[in-house]
């Protein structure tokens, strides 16, 4: 039976409207009965726990960081989107579904991408509220800025840290219910299951990462905003601490995991430049509002970059994609950098890299201009490369950065299990199989603070509050489990680090199922991966004890939920027999070397269900049906 | 895996670290060697090395608190050579990188040293009493849903610049570990100053400094008596400017504000 996204039929345009008015509601004082349970504090997790808590909620909220105000939500660095159309360049609510569905190369759902299009403008508006210092114009409007993707200048920003700053907007909303007793924060405490009772999802286990202890927290509903799975290449955008395993834990208690292969790989990171590498930093998107790709025409012309004349530059987005040029959706920018350097084209280090050049916008708007816009990133380039781009144009290259699949959710943002809710970069989402640029803040704080709010109501309103105890055999269970776990992980005693583990799957991952994938390489992928889980179980060796702090022991717990989870995306990117967004798969490509898409065979999202270890998982087919946005080619030359 | 082989080219480096199993047991400085040390290797990609080849020997590695690496987070936080973050200009720790240190080099690292941070294990201290003062007051109160049109706030250019520089702040804490004090001021003065100087965030500008203050001391931060370590620590340049800010307006609170924060059934009146 296809899978039922619960999208409302009728017209797109007053959707969400209608849906939310056919929700249940709860009065305020039976809102205060029922208790919450968020795990993450990024965007979407700091954004629903005020706003529960706002509206009545009792909540308590997980991170493992030593702060709230420290997820990862706060490194993203260029802009949010909105369709305020305040640049009055022909923006609409349309405009921005439409670019969003395009992007994401049609594999999203409309009626989701239409309420978030809708909701942007929203977002805006409450962030200026909260004190966000967003930039402005000398006569105190708000500016915009382009973004890859796109044609209007529909991106808000706060210099290069939107991300920091919209996330201190919410931790400070969330501060404040904090201090109003509505809201409890567990920081230093890990995610480890999911309890159920009765098959709906009503509590989880944690380990306190500085005591170890191992408890459950109750509750009525429970709401995972624990971001992406980037790091299942262990070298990414990502923070260090950002795992897989709260979805993974979903996952293997029932929930469906959409997309799993729809990845991002970033087109201007700076390039890696040894094996002692802990990550890879990204410098925003918005630098190619101003800088321009280019490779030398001449193939290993080692001459300084600025010694190579205008003639001898190819710049290669400019010259492929001429209606876009250096703002091509990322997926598209990525392939073209990494075609050019695996030519032999690429500059720097092992040819991996080609230059992102500010010349022509420093000798047309100045410098104080450019540092303006960009100044936090050209420093961070600095203190990374030692080097200084103002003069010399900076080296970029790509970087997995963000993940489209997660946990598969309805409309309503509840996954497959009732109760059980999932928002931000954690859920499948509006994203297809390409995210556009300042999107991700975007549907967040969207999810956050307008959708969860509503949609939970619905779900509480037909439940009985207090249906699990504390002291009740399913979190005796649950934590039972999860000890003989930690156990296991102490009690290999082996010889190599996690540190080890981590670097192999990385690089199995990035050269199989990597930017370009094929049905061998995928293939080689899972008979390597299967090897490295025995290996890791063999010997993985976590120094020290489980009642401590013991940083090694939760990165061994993450090693293993990405091993695992690893072969999940590589079987669904070996389904996926088609190309789209950021899935290459190099058997279907057009004459020019574009992703070809076969919308005929694979329009649908692809859920899986855990059926046990070892076990095939279990496909189910959300099909994806567009009126709005009519099924096309997608061209950006 | 047991002691790579020295290379050429590459640094080696004595560390001598601080090593605490808990918070209540008793620290004292190790020695180690980090060798193979690239001038690309940020600070924290050298100390991974190092605890690997802990690891190998069987030695418990070295607990650190890090996350993004890029500068961000705040999550770092260890004081080098007895400055908090190493002391290159406007630089976190994690950013901090091993081009700026020659072979042969002693360096000590030690945890973040105050009152209000409380120690949980080698370098890693409880940095939550910053979140206490946030919780005091740090913030615009407006419900989801109550905004209105974002350009029906009219902020100037300046006044956006000004606030952005202030929340600039990421909350790592390296300000408290350099006050000679131990105070929190430039952290809640960059927040007093960033929704101080908004339109919107005028209505409670009395209130949120009083009560920012008033949890700083109760958290067990000092006050700033003018030595400005603060800002030649903070990795993010936060300007001192902000703490003249806060005083001034905790000045203006108390002459203006007393009155309406008696009538509102804050608390005590503040007698310092």
């Amino acid at each position: 039976m296809p899978l039922d996204g619960k999208a409302p039929s009728g017209a797109i345009e007053d959707s969400w409207d209608r849906h939310r008015f056919e929700l249940k509601l709860l009065n305020p004082e039976k809102k205060g009965r029922f208790r919450i349970l968020v795990v993450g504090t990024g965007l979407a997790g700091a954004s629903a726990a005020a706003t529960l808590a706002e509206l009545g909620y009792r909540v308590e909220i997980f991170c493992w960081q030593d702060s709230p105000r420290r997820a990862h939500s706060i490194a993203a660095q260029g802009g949010i989107n909105a369709a305020k159309n305040y640049a009055n360049d022909g923006d609409s609510v349309r405009r921005l579904f439409l670019d969003t569905i395009r992007g994401g190369d049609f594999r999203s759902r409309e009626a989701d991408v239409w309420r978030l299009a809708q909701l942007s403008n929203q977002i805006i508006d409450h962030c200026v509220a909260q004190g966000v210092p967003f930039a402005r114009d000398y006569g105190g409007h708000l500016e915009n800025r382009s973004f890859g993707g796109a044609q209007v200048s529909r991106t808000f920003y706060a210099r290069g840290q939107t991300g920091q700053q919209l996330l201190l907007g919410a931790y400070s909303a969330l501060s404040r219910q904090v201090a109003a007793g509505k809201v409890k924060v567990f920081p230093r405490t890990e995610i480890l299951d999911l309890v159920l009772r009765e098959g709906e999802a009503k509590g989880v286990t944690v380990r306190d990462l500085v005591t170890g202890e191992i408890r459950s927290h109750t509750g009525d509903a429970v709401v995972l905003c624990s971001g992406g799975y980037m790091n299942v290449y262990n070298l990414s955008t990502m923070a260090r601490g950002a795992g897989v395993g709260a979805i993974w834990i979903a996952y293997k208690k029932g929930a469906y995991l959409a997309n799993p292969c729809f990845t991002q790989i970033h087109p201007t990171c700076i390039p890696p430049t040894g094996e002692y590498q802990s990550k890879l930093t990204l410098m925003s998107e918005s630098l190619r509002n101003d800088g321009r790709c280019w490779v030398p025409v001449k193939k290993g012309d080692s001459r300084e970059p600025n010694m190579i004349p205008p003639e001898e530059r190819d710049y290669f987005l400019e010259r492929q994609y001429p209606s876009y040029g250096n703002l091509a959706p990322r997926d598209i920018a990525s392939r073209a950098v990494k075609e050019q350097c695996d030519k032999g084209f690429g500059v720097g280090p092992e040819g991996r890299g080609v230059y992102l050049d500010f010349s022509r916008a420093i000798s047309r708007l100045g410098v104080a201009v450019i540092q303006e816009r960009y100044g936090n990133l050209f420093e961070m380039y600095e203190q990374i490369t030692g080097e200084d781009a103002y003069k010399a144009p900076m080296r970029i290259y790509p970087a997995p950065h963000y993940s489209m699949g997660g946990l598969w959710v309805d409309y309503n943002l509840m996954s497959n299990i009732p109760g059980l809710f999932v928002l931000g970069e954690a859920n499948f989402s509006v994203h297809g199989a390409n995210r556009l640029g300042a999107s991700a803040l975007m549907q967040g704080l969207a999810d956050g603070y307008f959708i969860l709010p509503y949609t939970i109501a619905h779900y509480l309103a037909g439940t009985r509050p207090g249906a699990l105890l504390a002291n009740g055999p399913e979190c005796a269970d649950s934590i039972r489990n999860i000890q003989a776990r930690v156990s296991a992980l102490l009690g290999v005693n082996g010889k190599r680090s996690v540190g080890h583990f981590m670097r192999e799957l990385g690089s199995i991952m990035w050269t199989h199922a990597g930017m370009t994938r094929s049905a061998d390489s995928l293939k080689e992928a899972l008979s390597q991966i299967r090897e490295l889980r025995d290996e890791f179980w063999e010997d993985v060796r976590v120094p020290g004890k489980g009642d401590s702090l013991n940083s090694q022991l939760e990165a061994a717990g993450r090693a293993s939920d990405f091993i695992e989870f690893a072969q999940l995306l590589c079987v669904d990117a070996l389904h996926r027999e088609e190309s789209c967004g950021g899935h290459f798969r190099v058997e279907h490509q057009t004459p020019d070397g574009e992703a070809l898409r076969d919308d005929e065979n694979f329009c649908y999202s692809a859920a899986w269900e855990y059926t046990g270890k070892d076990a095939e998982p279990r496909l189910h087919k959300e099909p994806l049906i567009f009126k709005e946005a009519p099924l096309e080619g997608r061209s950006y030359r | 895996m047991t002691k790579a082989k020295d290379q050429p080219g590459l640094m080696t480096l004595k560390l001598i670290v601080w090593r605490q199993a808990g918070p209540d047991e008793p620290g004292r400085f190790e020695t180690y060697l980090a060798r193979n040390i690239s001038g690309d290797h940020s600070f924290l990609e050298m100390l991974d090395v190092v605890n690997e080849d802990l690891i190998a020997q069987g030695i418990e590695p070295i607990e650190f608190d890090h996350d993004c690496r890029e500068g961000i987070c705040g999550a770092c936080s260890q004081v080098i050579n007895g400055i908090p973050h190493g002391g290159q200009s406007r630089t976190t720790v994690c950013q901090l990188h091993m081009r700026h240190f020659s072979d042969g080099d002693t360096i000590y690292i030690e945890p973040l040293r105050a009152r209000a941070f409380p120690i949980l294990k080698d370098l890693v201290v409880d940095r939550g009493t910053l979140d206490k003062i946030i919780q005091a007051g740090g913030y615009i109160s407006v419900n989801t849903g109550a905004a209105p049109d974002g350009n029906s706030i009219l902020i100037s250019k300046e006044a956006a610049d000004y606030a952005l520089d202030a929340a600039e702040c990421i909350g790592c804490g390296a300000c408290v570990a350099a006050c000679p004090n131990g105070a929190a001021m430039l952290f809640a003065g960059a927040k007093v100053s960033h929704l101080g100087v908004l339109p919107h965030g005028r209505p409670e500008a009395a209130r949120r400094v009083v009560e920012m203050l008033d949890a700083m001391r109760d958290c067990g931060f000092g006050n700033c008596s003018n030595h400005f370590e603060c800002q030649a620590a903070c990795p993010k340049g936060i300007d001192v400017k902000f703490i003249a800010t806060l005083n001034r307006e905790y000045l203006k609170a108390m002459v203006h504000g007393l009155a309406a924060r008696t009538v509102s059934d804050l608390g005590q009146p503040v007698e310092d």
